[in-house]
């Protein structure tokens, strides 16, 4: 019995061993360097640009090697365009839209997930498909909205949801409600139900069942989805750019448009400022790989 | 009767209102919801409905607004100044009266074809290659799909640096750089939809192969072995096996395809404003609201046409998702 269970694998990696060798294996080994080389070529281009001062590319081109290196063109950027007001600016959108997408969601999620009744079906319908939705499709009614509706002082200077901080984190947790739901609605489907009953009989109640019961189990899909939202809402344009109109209130991403040719005035000082804009979500690229990848793929394959 | 000092197996059912219930109707869950405690009700009914009431009020309300206002006409300002012109907004679009908007149609069409047919297959492809036992996949997979973390407006920079006239990549190569010869990627009517596209894909040909490659995760080894013992070959087994397996992720991908292509808006709008060559439907939208002619509902026309395009994928998706429920 054990024999040939222990011969097997040994075959197995002798083929494997000999098909390696093959020149259809080389072939896809080559192909597969070539298309990386292209993908990470941009990237890699703009870092190779932001190294070298603008004097030297001016007088050597910019397909050249020589002249010096250095990371002035980073301060530069830095602190001519006062890049630190802007990761500001996003921070206080991004935290609070994140936690509070994710409290909201699970919210519903429990509810349509744990409990049957009508509406189920209809309710995650409604948050799926909203989620689907061409922003441009709400935008002009919302831009008239957000000119209109009254906010407390507290949140707002100007007493309207329009340029203010608090009213872009809010479009943002609408918006983003839908994808969270569902994904998390999904997740929760696949506890069992005896977790549920098992809480009623100790006496908790719908809050409790949620808070202490089903919520804790839910963390692996709540770290892929916060590092998702982070970086979908840390790069969102459209939203600040259409209901933000301070441009010094305006996160990163967005100020990009109005800081592109007024302070980015050589191509090296654009990828410096690109290369410092796109850090956090380069640190989640290589920090938080597999919880972005998992937060893709969650609402795309079941659990 | 919540409190956690009280909870506990060991302890009979005390004389709450909840726990008489919740003993005897273990039975099933649609009694059990019937019998909850009316705090219960409460709860449930806060947790439903707040992200509810958000979720309607900032998506789907505007979304009805949308509608309603393009068979208006109006400026945006004072609300009695709505008026009703019926399909007057449609037939101007249409009859070519606003000229951008034909151009913007067949770019989101030559955007969605592309996308459909050079950078979703590609996607696909690298997924499938990717996907076999081979040394430093996770390194090809990597670099791949690094500019999916990327925000668009960034991608518009970065391929900036590969464009532009005097100081890009493409033109120093050439030595055309900064002479009249110089090709202007992102200026030149005729080619920059195209440019424009090839940055664009470079992001969605990662994004699509992150989803194939965790579709084909999940498709059972044994399915492909037996394809094998059968004596099928490589690309009689993903044809034949793999590939109507990934049914469902095979929707989800083209869902998020078209969805993306109706949403292309902030790569061109950092590039150009899209304007000259890269109008879309969806910077026309926004050039009437922010222009200095705000015509709300000439705006929400343009925005129905995008709705209406949508419809169609988001029930795709929805139906998907029903027959889940449903199994």
């Amino acid at each position: 019995m054990t024999a040939p269970s222990i011969a097997a694998p040994v075959a197995a990696s002798g083929t494997k061993a000999r098909r390696g060798l093959r020149p259809q294996r080389i072939l896809l080994h080559a192909f597969l360097i070539a298309t990386s080389l292209v993908w990470l070529f941009p990237i890699g281009w703009a870092v190779y640009t932001a190294l070298r001062p603008y004097g030297d590319t001016a007088k050597y081109g910019y397909v050249s090697v020589g002249g010096s290196y250095g990371f002035q063109n980073f301060i530069d950027a830095w602190t001519r365009v006062d890049i630190p007001k802007f990761f500001l600016n996003t921070l206080i959108i991004v935290v609070p839209a994140v936690v509070l997408t994710l409290l909201l969601a699970s919210m519903v999620a429990f509810a349509v997930s744990r409990y049957s009744w009508r509406f189920n079906l209809g309710l995650l319908m409604l948050f799926t498909a909203g989620n689907l939705l061409p922003q441009q499709v709400v935008i002009t009614p919302l831009y008239r909205m957000y000119l209109a509706l009254p906010l407390p002082r507290l949140v707002s200077d100007n007493g309207v949801f329009y340029d203010q901080y608090f009213g872009i984190m809010m479009i943002h947790i609408a918006f983003q409600l839908g994808f969270c739901t569902f994904v998390l609605s999904n997740y929760m489907k696949t506890l069992p139900k005896e977790l549920n009953e098992a809480a009623v009989v100790d006496g908790a109640g719908v809050f409790r069942t949620f808070w202490d019961v089903i919520l804790p189990l839910c963390r692996p899909p709540m770290a892929a989805l916060a590092t998702l939202q982070f970086t979908w809402i840390y790069n969102d344009f459209f939203w600040a750019l259409i209901l933000m109109f301070t441009g010094d209130k305006r996160p990163i991403t967005s100020a990009l448009n109005g800081l592109k040719g007024q302070f980015f005035t050589d191509n090296n000082l654009v990828a410096a400022g690109s290369i410092i804009v796109a850090l956090p979500t380069l640190i989640v690229f290589f920090v938080l790989q597999k919880q972005f990848i998992r937060g893709l793929t969650l609402g795309s394959t079941k659990g | 009767m919540t409190d956690p000092a009280n909870r506990g197996l060991d302890q009979p059912a005390a004389p709450s209102g909840r726990r008489r219930f919740s003993v005897r109707s273990r039975s099933g869950v649609r009694r059990r919801f019937s019998l909850f405690t009316r705090r219960d009700k409460l709860v449930l009914g806060l947790i439903v409905g707040i992200p509810t009431f958000l979720h309607i009020f900032f998506i789907w309300l505007p979304t009805v607004a949308s509608g309603i206002l393009s068979f208006t006409s109006w400026n945006g300002i004072g609300l009695d100044k709505i008026k009703f012109i019926g399909l007057k907004n449609y037939s101007d679009l249409f009859s070519g009266i606003y000229p951008p908007f034909w151009p913007a149609i067949q770019h989101n069409i030559i955007w969605l074809v592309v996308f459909l047919l050079i950078a979703t297959p590609l996607g696909m492809f690298l997924a499938v290659l990717l996907d076999k036992e081979i040394r430093g996949t996770r390194i090809y997979q990597s670099a791949i799909y690094l500019p999916v973390v990327l925000s668009l407006a960034i991608v518009g920079f970065i391929w900036q640096l590969i464009y532009s006239p005097d100081q890009g990549f493409i033109n120093n190569l050439l030595g055309t750089a900064g002479t009249p010869e110089a090709i202007d990627w992102f200026g030149n009517r005729n080619i920059n939809l195209w440019a424009i596209l090839v940055a664009a894909s470079w992001r969605h040909v990662g994004y699509v192969m992150v989803l194939y490659l965790a579709g084909l995760k999940s498709v059972d080894l044994s399915l492909r072995e037996a394809a094998a013992i059968d004596g099928a070959s490589e690309r009689q087994t993903f044809f034949r096996v793999v590939f109507p397996v990934l049914r469902p992720i095979n929707i989800v991908v083209i869902v998020i395809t078209v969805i993306e292509s109706l949403r292309a808006f902030d790569l061109v709008f950092i590039t150009n404003r899209g304007l000259n060559g890269l109008e879309l439907l969806s910077v026309l939208v926004t050039n009437n609201i922010i222009g200095e002619a705000s015509r709300v509902g000439f705006g929400s026309a343009i925005a129905m046409i995008l709705l209406v395009v949508s419809v169609g994928p988001i029930i795709l998706f929805l139906t998907r998702s029903l027959r889940e429920e449903a199994a």
